[in-house]
């Protein structure tokens, strides 16, 4: 009688741990507020061209937001 | 187990209340996944439209199913891209949850038995002579194996 709660929590953390990883992350067909513009990192232009503009002028940094660009400040 | 599984499986699709396939038992039929947010289908829809077109008369059907959240966006979409075949709305993405839909656009194809024999992940222009020669065979050799039962 004691051991019942042991019983019950050993059966509650196997099955959160046999199911808890199970339905992590976004399906395929439910990527449609994920795919909206807001949800970009760079929105909006621009914001972006204003935030960039800051790291220029205080950091003499500029570009490495995508592929191309360093942002060692030696353009 | 598996096989009582793999026949309740069976039973759950086929007693779908938002795509009944046994209406369309004897066809080749093309269930489409789609949505309004997704590229790909800007261009497999018309080009749906062109197999709807052309073989609709052999025995091809073709059921849309959209997977927006909401209605409008749908409605939206369509109308900027229509769709000249069956829609069926899934907003709660009960259907592609069945048929573990792994990409969008998904295309399953069933032949007349009712079976599905092929499924296309995404829409590649460069493979639309693919796509097609897939249904082609569908119809044809069936109709050709219906023919020799007669």
């Amino acid at each position: 009688m004691v051991r019942r709660p042991l019983v019950i929590l050993s059966a509650v953390v196997a099955v959160a741990a046999c199911a808890g990883c199970a339905h992590l992350g976004v399906a395929p067909w439910e990527r449609d507020i994920l795919a909206r513009k807001e949800m970009l990192l760079d929105a909006y232009p621009v914001e972006a061209a204003l935030d960039e503009h800051i790291y220029f002028s205080k950091e003499a940094s500029s570009g490495g937001r995508a592929f191309g660009g360093g942002g060692c400040g030696c353009n | 187990m598996l096989v009582l599984l793999a026949l309740f499986a069976g039973d759950a699709l086929a007693a779908e209340p938002l795509l009944d396939l046994d209406r369309v038992r004897g066809r080749v039929v093309v269930v489409d996944f789609w949505a309004s947010w997704c590229t790909p289908c800007r261009r497999s829809i018309p080009w749906l439209n062109e197999m709807q077109a052309k073989y609709a008369d052999r025995g091809l059907v073709i059921i849309g199913v959209n997977v927006d959240k909401s209605r409008g966006d749908a409605e939206q979409f369509l109308a900027a891209v229509p769709a000249r075949f069956e829609i069926v709305y899934d907003p709660d993405g009960r259907l592609p949850a069945k048929f573990g839909v792994a990409a969008m656009p998904s295309s399953y194809v069933f032949d007349r038995s009712g079976k599905v024999v092929a499924r296309h992940l995404g829409f590649q222009n460069a493979r639309r002579a693919e796509y097609e020669k897939v249904l082609r065979e569908l119809l044809h050799a069936d109709g050709q194996s219906r023919a020799g039962l007669q």
